[in-house]
Formats: C-alpha cells, sequence, structure tokens
C-alpha cells in the first residue's frame, strides 16, 4: 500500500515530522517498507530558453542559450522539436543524475559545440513516457527553483507492507485513523454529503446471485466530458505507480487508495439493457480491461448485460464497456463482494488489481453508498454532467451476527471486553479510560453503559478482522505501545530438566556424530525426488506425488534417502570431488501417514572414501570402497543407537537396488529388519546417471527396539577370570556358498561357556583345495573360568569345534 | 711372572681388537676355553709346588678376572655398537604425512548443529523438543490453526499439495506438505496436558524458489501453554534465547505489531544489527533485521487444541532455522545449504565432536 505524504494529511491534521510518522507506522503495525523522499529530483531546476540558434553542424539540433536564474546563461545544445527561445522547462546541470536515461551529465560536446547541462522531457524525469518534445512550463513558472517544488514532485512516498487482515488500512483514511489513535494528529471528518440526483437511474441492476454481491449501487452521470484528469491527481497516481488513463477512470482509482473503495465506471453508451449480477456460464469469455480474454467459469461472478458478461465482479472490468475521451454518459458502480469468491476468482483467472486486493480482504459495506456519493461528486467536478438518482439493490450480507444493522445490510459485530484482558495476556497496565479512548479513536463504539469491568464495544464496519476480545487486546497493545510491554521471566520449573529428547531425537543425534566421527560428510538433501528415481528405490507410490512441484526432479516424496546422496555424489564427482563420503539423518516416506514417515540414517561412499581417508597415499594403496565400508559404517549406527551390533544378525541378500552377490540386510529377530547395505546395482546408477565405485546403507532408526527401562542404572558386575585366556587357530576346507557366519557360528556353539569369541582371520581359494571350495581359518578365544585347562580339555574342546564345524557346514579341517 | 703379563697385554689386546662379537668369543675361547690359554696354564698350577702356587695362582686368577671383566665391557660396547649400527638402518624419513583422522575429517551440517544449539539453550528453560510429520493434513496446517477457508493468508503459503483422494465414504481430501512447523501446536495439544513447553524443529515447505527462498527449508517453533504466559514471558523468552543463540551479552530487540491467523495479538521482531561492515554484527549497530513472528496463540487455536482459552492461555513463535544460521555462520546463500557439495560441507560444517552445550559454549 503506497501513498504520499501530502495525501496523508488531507485526512490527517497533524504536526509530527516524516521520521515520526514512518516510525509510529511501524510500531502500530504498518510497517513501513519504503520511503521514497524523491531526492533525486532535487537538482532539477526552472530555466528560460533565452535564444535558440541553429546549431552549425547539425540540422536537427540547436544551440539555447539557458537562464537558470543566476545570471549566467549556460549554453545548452538541445534535439528537441520544441526547444524555442522563451520556453520555460527543467533544467539538469552536469553532474545530475538523470533517471529516465540512467545516466550522470557531465559537460559535453556535441558537433563542436560544447553543452553544459540539458533542457529535460517528462521520460527523462520519468514522469511520464512522453518524449515528443521537453518539458514546457507555463510562462509565470519561477526560473531559478527547484522544478520538483513547482511540480509538487517533492511529495515523499511511503510503501507499507500490509498485512492481510488489515482491509481498513488499503485506504489513506484508514492510516491516518490509526496514525490519530496513537497520537500523532487528528483524524479529519471522512463524510461525504449526498448528491442531489435528477431521477431515476435509467440502468436497474438485478442480482441474481446475493450471496456473491451483498450490495450494488449505481448511478448514471449524464453529460459529463471525459478527458486527461488534473495535475494533482495524475501526480499522486504516478507517485503511487499507477498511470493515468482519463478522468473518470483515475477517479476510481484514485477513491480506491484514498477510501480502500474500489470502484468500476462503464461508459452508459455502451451498456445494453439492464445490469445483471450472475455467475458467469462455463465458457463465457470477457476481454478485460488488460487487453487479456479470460474464459470464464461458474466459479466467476460477472456483471453482465444484453450484451453478456461487462465486467468480473469485483476483480476487472470488460473493455467493451469501459470509460474513454468518447465517454458522455457514465455508470459509476459501487458494490459489496463475497471475499472468498473474490479470492478463489482472483487467484484461478490469475487476475492481480487493486480492487480484488481489496475485495478480498473486506471493503467497508458501509461505505458502499457514500462510496457512490463520493465517486459522484469526483466526477461532477472533473467532468461535469448531471447525475440521476442513486440505485441501491441489496444482497445477502457476508457478516450475519450483531443486532444492529447498517444501511448496507450488514450486521455490526460486538465484542465484550473485560479491560482485565489486556493485564492476562500481555502483562501491560493499561487503565480503563485509556483503553476506552483508544478503542473510540479507533472507531470501537462501547454499546449502552461503559461503566463496569466489561463493556460491550460495537466493531466498526471497516473491522473485519476483529471478532473476538484478544483482538480487543491486539488493538490496545499496539496503540498503548508494545515498548512499554517489560521482559518477566518464565516461571523456573523448580527441578532440574528430565531428559528432554526422544529415544528418536537421541538416535539421530548419535548416528549424526557417529557417522561424522567416521569421516563423513552430513548433507541435507531435498525430501523429493524425480518420479523414476522414487521408482528406482521402491517409491513413486501415487499418493506421494505432488500436484503442484515445483520441477520434475522434485515431483515425488523420496522413498530412500539413497537417491539424493547418490546424485549428489555425482555433482561432487562432476567438479573434481571424485572421492566423497556423505551422509544424511532424516525421513523417508513410506505413505503419507504420519506413522509411515521414518527416521533413517542413510550414507554412501565413493571412489576411495574409506574410513581410514580417500585417495593415494604412501602408506598403501588407494582401494575402491566396497560393500564391506558400507556395512562397517550400517553397524557403527546400530551401535551408537545403543544396540549391540554382534546381537544383530547379517542375512545375504537385500532391495534389488543393490547388487545381488554384494548386498546384505540387518536383521533383529526374524521380523525385525534393522537396515541395509551393500554396493549399487549397476542398472539403478545408470538410472540415476552416476557412476561409481559406490556403496551405501540405510539404517531404519525407528526400527531399533526402545531400550528397556531398567530400575537402576547399575552396570553388571564385572567377573575376572583369574585363568590364562588362550587362542587356538583352525582352518576349516568349506564349500565356497557356506557363510563364514554359519562357521563361526558353529564353532562358538561349541562351547558358549568356554567360546568367548570367534573371528575369522584368513579366507584361501585356490586350486588345491577342489572346484568349488574355499578355506576358512578361524581364531577361537577361549577363557577358562573354573580351572586352568589341560591338554586333554583342549583336545576335547578343540574336537566338539571340529565336529560341530563338520556337522554345521559340512566344513572339514584343512590337512 | 713375566709370562703372564706378556699373555695379559696379549689377550687384552686381543680383546680390544675384536671387531664384533664373534671375534670377541673367539679370544674368550682362545684364554678361558677348555683349552684356552689361561686355562691351560690353571691346569699347571696342580703341579707346582706350594711357593709357585702361592705366586701364580694369584697371578693367574688376577688374569682370568681381569680378561673377564675385559670381555664383559668390550662386550658391552660391541653391543651398543651393533644397536647403534641396527638403528642406523633402521631410519625413516619422518616428514612423510599421516592420514588424518576421520573425526577430524568428518562434518556435522549446520542445519544440525544449530538444531543443537537450539535445544541446548531451550532445554535450559524447560522445553521439550516435539516433532511431527512433513505430510500434514489441511485440517492441521490450516483450519485448526484458524485459517478460514478461502483466506488471503492461505494463498501467502505456496503451498506444495498431493494429489486429491477420495476415501472409502466418498470423502474427498487432499494432503499437502507443512508449511510452517506450526501444525505440531495442535498435534501437541491434542496429546498433552498444560503446561506445555516445547520446541519445534523440522522440515518445512513451500513452492517457491529464488535466491532467498527454497522450496525446503527449516523452522524452529515454539509453544508455550499454561495459565499465565504472556507477551511480557514471550518477550522475555526470545531475549535470551537470541542473546544466548548470538553468543552477546546484550542485544536490542524490536516487537511490532503484525498479523498471523493462529496467533492474537500477532507481533514481529526485529534485532539490532550492525550492516556496515562486510559481516551483520548483532549486539550494536542502529539497524534492525526481522528476524522471527510470534504472538499469543488465538483462542480458536487454542479450542482447536482442545483447550478453554479462558482458562488457558500462552504464546508461540516461529523461526528460520536455516536463516539465523546464515545470520551467524555467515553463509551467503540458502540454496547452497541443499546442495551437498563437500567442499562446503567441509568449509561451513562442524566437527564431530564439537557438540554445543551452555556449559562448554555453544560455538568455539
Amino acid at each position: 500500500m503506497k501513498f504520499t505524504l501530502s495525501w496523508l494529511k488531507d485526512h490527517l491534521e497533524t504536526q509530527a515530522t516524516l521520521e515520526e510518522i514512518v516510525e509510529t507506522l511501524t510500531m502500530i503495525g504498518l510497517e513501513v517498507e519504503s520511503v521514497d523522499d524523491r531526492a533525486q529530483f532535487n537538482d532539477f531546476i526552472i530555466a528560460r530558453v533565452l535564444t535558440a540558434e541553429r546549431h552549425p553542424d547539425a540540422d536537427k539540433l540547436q544551440v539555447l542559450s539557458v537562464d537558470t536564474g543566476d545570471g549566467k546563461p549556460v549554453q545548452v545544445v538541445c534535439g528537441a522539436p520544441n526547444a524555442r527561445a522563451g520556453l520555460v522547462g527543467a533544467f539538469a546541470a552536469p553532474g545530475t543524475y538523470v533517471p529516465g536515461i540512467d545516466l550522470t551529465l557531465a559537460v559535453g560536446n556535441i558537433r563542436g559545440v560544447e553543452s553544459h547541462g540539458m533542457m529535460c522531457s517528462e521520460r527523462e524525469l520519468e514522469l511520464s513516457d512522453d518524449h515528443q518534445g521537453i518539458i514546457d512550463l507555463p510562462q509565470d513558472a519561477p526560473v531559478g527553483t527547484r522544478f520538483a517544488d513547482y511540480a509538487g514532485l517533492n511529495d515523499p512516498i511511503l510503501e507499507i507492507g500490509l498485512t492481510p487482515d488489515r482491509a481498513d488500512c488499503t485506504g489513506v483514511h484508514g492510516i491516518a485513523r490509526d496514525l490519530a489513535a496513537a497520537g500523532l494528529g487528528t483524524l479529519k471528518d471522512g463524510s461525504v454529503e449526498p448528491v442531489k440526483g435528477e431521477g431515476a437511474c435509467p440502468v436497474k441492476v438485478t442480482i441474481a446471485e446475493p450471496d456473491l454481491c451483498p450490495g450494488f449501487a449505481l448511478r448514471m452521470v449524464k453529460g459529463v466530458k471525459n478527458g486527461p484528469s488534473p495535475k494533482w491527481l495524475q501526480q499522486r497516481l504516478l507517485a503511487i505507480g499507477l498511470r493515468p488513463i482519463n478522468a473518470l477512470v483515475d477517479m476510481t482509482n484514485y477513491i480506491t487508495f484514498d477510501r480502500g473503495r474500489p470502484l468500476h465506471v462503464f461508459d452508459a453508451a455502451k451498456v445494453k439493457g439492464n445490469l445483471t449480477v450472475r455467475r458467469a456460464k462455463e465458457g463465457e469469455k470477457i476481454l478485460a480491461l488488460d487487453g487479456r480474454e479470460y474464459t470464464l467459469t461458474e466459479e466467476n461472478c460477472i456483471i453482465a448485460d444484453d450484451n453478456g458478461p461487462e465486467s468480473i465482479s469485483g476483480i476487472m472490468g470488460g473493455e467493451h464497456s469501459g470509460c474513454d475521451e468518447e465517454t458522455t454518459d457514465v455508470l459509476i458502480e459501487s458494490a459489496l463482494w463475497d471475499p472468498m469468491n473474490i479470492a478463489r476468482s482472483g487467484r484461478d483467472l490469475g487476475i492481480i488489481t487493486d480492487a480484488r486486493y481489496r475485495f478480498e480482504r473486506g471493503v467497508d459495506p458501509a461505505f458502499m453508498g457514500a462510496g457512490l456519493e463520493l465517486a459522484t461528486h469526483m466526477v461532477l467536478d472533473l467532468c461535469g454532467g448531471t447525475p440521476t438518482e442513486a440505485e441501491i439493490v441489496l444482497g445477502n450480507p457476508t457478516h450475519c451476527e450483531g443486532e444492529i444493522v447498517g444501511e448496507a445490510g450488514h450486521h455490526y459485530k460486538e465484542v465484550d471486553f473485560p479491560f482485565s484482558e489486556t493485564k492476562r495476556l500481555t502483562g501491560l497496565d493499561v487503565s480503563r479510560d485509556e483503553s476506552i479512548a483508544i478503542l473510540k479513536k479507533l472507531g470501537f463504539m462501547p454499546k449502552g453503559d461503559d461503566k463496569g469491568d466489561t463493556v460491550r464495544f460495537i466493531v466498526p464496519s471497516w473491522r473485519p478482522d476483529v471478532d473476538g476480545k484478544a483482538d480487543l487486546v491486539e488493538e490496545v497493545m499496539r496503540i498503548h505501545g508494545i515498548n512499554e510491554i517489560a521482559p518477566a521471566p518464565l516461571a523456573a520449573l523448580g527441578s532440574v530438566s528430565q531428559k528432554i529428547l526422544t529415544t528418536g531425537q537421541t538416535r539421530s543425534r548419535n548416528a549424526r556424530r557417529a557417522l561424522a566421527a567416521r569421516g563423513m560428510l552430513e548433507a541435507v538433501t531435498w525430501s523429493f525426488i524425480s518420479e523414476d528415481h522414487a521408482r528406482a528405490f521402491g517409491g513413486g507410490k501415487p499418493e506421494l506425488a505432488l500436484a503442484n512441484p515445483i520441477s520434475a526432479d522434485m515431483a515425488h516424496m523420496r522413498p530412500s534417502l539413497l537417491p539424493g546422496l547418490l546424485t549428489a555424489a555425482q555433482r561432487n564427482a562432476d567438479h573434481g570431488v571424485s572421492d566423497v563420503a556423505l551422509f544424511e539423518v532424516s525421513h523417508l516416506y513410506e505413505g503419507d501417514k504420519p506413522e509411515e514417515q521414518h527416521r533413517v540414517a542413510s550414507g554412501i561412499r565413493r571412489g576411495t572414501a574409506k574410513l581410514q581417508g580417500s585417495g593415494r597415499h604412501w602408506s598403501g594403496k588407494a582401494e575402491a570402497v566396497g560393500v564391506f565400508d558400507a556395512k562397517a559404517d550400517a553397524l557403527s549406527i546400530l551401535e551408537a543407537c545403543g544396540m549391540d551390533a554382534s546381537k544383530v544378525q547379517i542375512e545375504a541378500g537385500g532391495p534389488d537396488w543393490f547388487h545381488p552377490g554384494r548386498c546384505g540386510t540387518i536383521k533383529l529377530g526374524p521380523k525385525i529388519v534393522l537396515g541395509t547395505f551393500g554396493e549399487f546395482h549397476p542398472k539403478v546408477l545408470e538410472a540415476l546417471d552416476v557412476s561409481g565405485p559406490l556403496c551405501g546403507f540405510e539404517i531404519y532408526v525407528d526400527a531399533v527396539p526402545e531400550p528397556k527401562a531398567k530400575p537402576t542404572r547399575t552396570k553388571p558386575r564385572l567377573d575376572l577370570s583369574p585363568f590364562q585366556a588362550v587362542r587356538r587357530d583352525f582352518a576349516f576346507v568349506v564349500d565356497r556358498a557356506v557363510e563364514a557366519a554359519q562357521v563361526t557360528r558353529a564353532a562358538q556353539a561349541a562351547d558358549k561357556k568356554l567360546i568367548t569369541g570367534v573371528r575369522v582371520f584368513d579366507i584361501f581359494e585356490g586350486a588345491s583345495l577342489g572346484e568349488g571350495k574355499k578355506s576358512l581359518a578361524i581364531e577361537v578365544a577361549i577363557q577358562p573360568v573354573e580351572r586352568t585347562l589341560t591338554d586333554e580339555d583342549f583336545e576335547a574342546l578343540a574336537a566338539r569345534i571340529v565336529e560341530n564345524v563338520g556337522k554345521q557346514t559340512g566344513g572339514v579341517l584343512r590337512g | 711372572m713375566t709370562d703372564v703379563k706378556s699373555l695379559e697385554t696379549e689377550i687384552l689386546a686381543a680383546i680390544e681388537g675384536a671387531a664384533d662379537e664373534a671375534a670377541l668369543e673367539a679370544v674368550r675361547v682362545g684364554a678361558l676355553g677348555k683349552k684356552g690359554t689361561i686355562s691351560e696354564r690353571m691346569k699347571t698350577l696342580g703341579g707346582m709346588s706350594a711357593e709357585e702356587r702361592q705366586v701364580m695362582g694369584p697371578a693367574l686368577n688376577g688374569l682370568k678376572n681381569a680378561v673377564t671383566e675385559a670381555l664383559a665391557a668390550r662386550k658391552e660396547v660391541l653391543k651398543r655398537a651393533a644397536i647403534a649400527e641396527r638403528l642406523k638402518t633402521e631410519t625413516v624419513d619422518v616428514t612423510l604425512p599421516v592420514r588424518q583422522s576421520p573425526a577430524e575429517a568428518g562434518r556435522i551440517h549446520p542445519i544440525s548443529q544449530v538444531v543443537d544449539e537450539i535445544t541446548a539453550i531451550f532445554s535450559d528453560m524447560g522445553f521439550t523438543i516435539a516433532e511431527g510429520p512433513d505430510i500434514e493434513t489441511d485440517y492441521y496446517n490450516f483450519t485448526a490453526l484458524n485459517f478460514p477457508e478461502g483466506h488471503p493468508a492461505r494463498e501467502m503459503h505456496d503451498t506444495f499439495f498431493f494429489n486429491e483422494k477420495e476415501d472409502t465414504s466418498g470423502e474427498k481430501s487432499r494432503m499437502l506438505l507443512r508449511t510452517h512447523t506450526s501444525p505440531v501446536q495442535i498435534r501437541t495439544m491434542e496429546n498433552q496436558e498444560p503446561p506445555i513447553r516445547i520446541v519445534i524443529p523440522g522440515k518445512t515447505y513451500r513452492c517457491d524458489s529464488d535466491a532467498t527462498h527454497s522450496p525446503m527449508f527449516h523452522q524452529l517453533e515454539g509453544l508455550v501453554v499454561d495459565k499465565s504466559a504472556n507477551v511480557a514471558n514471550l518477550k522475555w523468552v526470545l531475549e535470551e534465547f537470541c542473546k544466548a543463540f548470538f553468543e552477546v551479552d546484550h542485544l536490542k530487540m524490536r516487537f511490532r505489531p503484525s498479523f498471523f491467523p493462529f496467533t492474537e495479538p500477532s507481533l514481529e521482531v526485529d534485532i539490532q544489527c550492525d550492516r556496515s561492515g562486510t559481516e551483520v554484527k548483532f549486539g550494536e549497530g542502529d539497524d534492525w533485521m526481522e528476524i522471527l513472528g510470534c504472538g499469543m496463540v488465538h483462542p480458536n487455536v487454542l479450542r482447536s487444541g482442545g483447550l478453554d482459552p479462558d482458562e488457558y492461555q500462552g504464546f508461540a513463535w516461529g523461526i528460520g532455522i536455516d536463516r539465523i544460521a546464515m545470520l551467524k555462520y555467515g553463509m551467503p546463500d540458502l540454496r547452497a545449504f541443499f546442495d551437498a557439495d563437500a567442499r562446503w560441507i567441509s568449509h561451513y560444517g562442524f566437527r564431530p565432536l564439537d557438540i554445543p552445550t551452555l556449559f562448554g559454549g555453544l560455538s568455539t
């Protein structure tokens, strides 16, 4: 919402400085986004052309002698056709910045003649598009003074960022009301004298959709003379960024901004028959004032005559019945529209106008008639003519509570306000009297007795945003001053805080730190990925597809973090960082329900980015990452989540985005899947357009069981055996398909008490072992608990190990 | 006697001349071995007269002792020389680089670090951390938060929607990506009796993308509901938070009236800053920077959460996590947060063991 300082002062009697006004606006909730003091015009001076001679070397140029008021005429080369001796215009001296050509002037030399400045056109000052000639002022314009002062260009422009609730401040009058309430002056009377019309309005109005149109006021002014509007009006419109068109149209724009009251004018000669407010027929078309044709639906409300749609209600008028310089009889419309319908229509049609902006916030119903009267006054002032009486038709009012009914059929809301409410919600002590005074200045009137602790207030018709006592607290607080509220500590809880994170949150934190401590970089990637990538990782469900994605690459909620990390790795590789280890701890989406959003810790390693470091190093070969790197990462997260990694089962195989022979699934018991890891399937890498070596893992953090609640924090007793621990090595020849885990499990099972660990220390395959065989060497750790073991004991134990492994895996002791 | 003397001289010279342990051993055997020169002489003692023996005995024993000592001394010298020689061959170039510890190479993303900082601060004020789903219903994201159907404020949210679906009863609905973390206010009130003190860090989404907007970003929501929480408390909480977060002793804040459908009164908050240099400094200067929105929980929102607004009251706020991370740590561009560029993460990320605490300082 833009306006100028002088415009504001039309409505506010004030001695306040611009600075005070700006500060106050911001502090009462009308945040000033910019102030243009228009200093860019300060250097332009009114000057008179004394002589104009033909340039010796150019037919179209003249050499002017210009009096800038200081008695020392300057020489200016000028190409404007209207430059002539005696012309009074706007002069820019060397050093002046000229906005229309984005140039700071210097002394020039044009075809051998020096030019000490410039006589400017309106376009060069960005006043209009006019570049036919230089500015031609009346002869009495004071030479030597600032052009801006003379032309009214010294009027500062303010722009406030209006919050969507403040319908009342879409007009300058409403802003002035707020400032007056805040003590910055006195609000001027904004009431409008009715116009005495002659005869009934010849065009009648029928409201076929009373819910969409609470009221419609119409009047004809006959015999107007339309043309350019006066300078003051044009300047105000230009200052707020509107282009003057003609007096009738400029008048509607002016009142839109002056009072937040949008209007429309029809050229009566082009309106056929009477007007009907109705829903558009499906597919009905209208050429609007912006020169574009819109195809309407039944959702759109229109004003139609016998020709068809003439206006999109409350949004934009039609080109066909618009007013131009030929208009002699004008129909002025001041109507009320259903805010929700306007918002939806405007959005569906993609039209943003000053009218829509106001109607979707809610236009003051009590000013519908007054708006028509004000518009009529202005038309009579600017264009003359004879007004008819107003035709006023009411539909159904938008708000229906409250017993007092206004002229447009609207009901006034009433709010009971206990004065203690301000203290309760804000901590601020505002007296009863001050509260009443503030509310009255804002237009809230006490209903009946205003002596009690609670007073009933009638909400002004221009405040559709106010519904309850909390709204009145806000009014009192913002006008009294928020800065008056002294910060007050929250009550202490009286005890040391208990744990404030859930198990899941703690696990996420721990997983992050654990993975970062393994040399990985934490990434945050998009929650949405392309449909192809989602499908490659088991996703792509229809309920996870966005209806309005910003691009096809961000169209589906991810079923896994891996595709995002894999493509990120490729991007890194593309700019030369080929060894990269990335992880992310976030969510994946199995469906659109809350319980289908799962916490997951996932990571990938690319190139040689192994735990101990990446790239070539003198200490050893730079090996490519593989399934075991991913497995180690995966298990480290489980441990960071408080699990004993030795208690989980590793099963060969996993989801089909992994290499089928180089991936595994981590399980807890037969049902709980804790995660998967592996190298990637080439077809998946191809689908993602990424290249390896790559390995990755995914741990479903939420699947890790909650730790059991324990009565104490005591750790189990530590019993240290006094007997020496020993190690024995065995090498078994087994079928190639036999898994190491089967062998170690079998060895372990030989004596669960004595055997404290089994470790695979060598794997060998070779022709000497026979086709399809491999040798697996294990080291068995034995801890005697009751007595030192004898040779016979060891032999018996070794025999049991060999027997058990043989039974479970078919393995035989290697000879 | 001269014989013994000359023998001693001879043997000691041989010991001294032994170049290595093998040579020394040969000398020892030659002198003290079974057939060694000294051993042989010792054997002759038995055949001597008592007088002779009295002279030769001590002489030979003296010889034996001297030789034994010399052998031991020489052996020690040779051993040391051998060790010195071996060590010399074992010399390596210690300037060769070692691998960096993975715990030093890894990095925590600034968003996670900042969330940990926020957690540290609010836990000190008695808050717990709440969460909610990214995929929300229209009810939780808008209706329950007092966004009337068709209200322009809804449009301002640039919502990502999912496709419309029909349930078994023919009811049509469409899910959406939450546009703010505020739905968790309702979900919490539905499940927890006041007093409520929660902060909600999480991902939020709006279909808006340019230099300062990202379609996905992170927000921190705060909610306090009890029987007395008011704007004065709100001001205190936010001032304490901002001071602690930006790690400055004092910080001027400016509260301005504003509008959010789910709070009444609603406020926007600016913090004092100095933008004159290349970095923004907080706690000094005469510029203001808008940093967050807040207000008293709207009575309709309390009602949505099943609470009576005449009995309970509270305040809420929302702040951009990415934004305060950028302000504190100087990242110039929001979009880089989600690029997963290793160079960016290594530079702007945090070491895994730098865990923010209040007792040790949030950042180091």
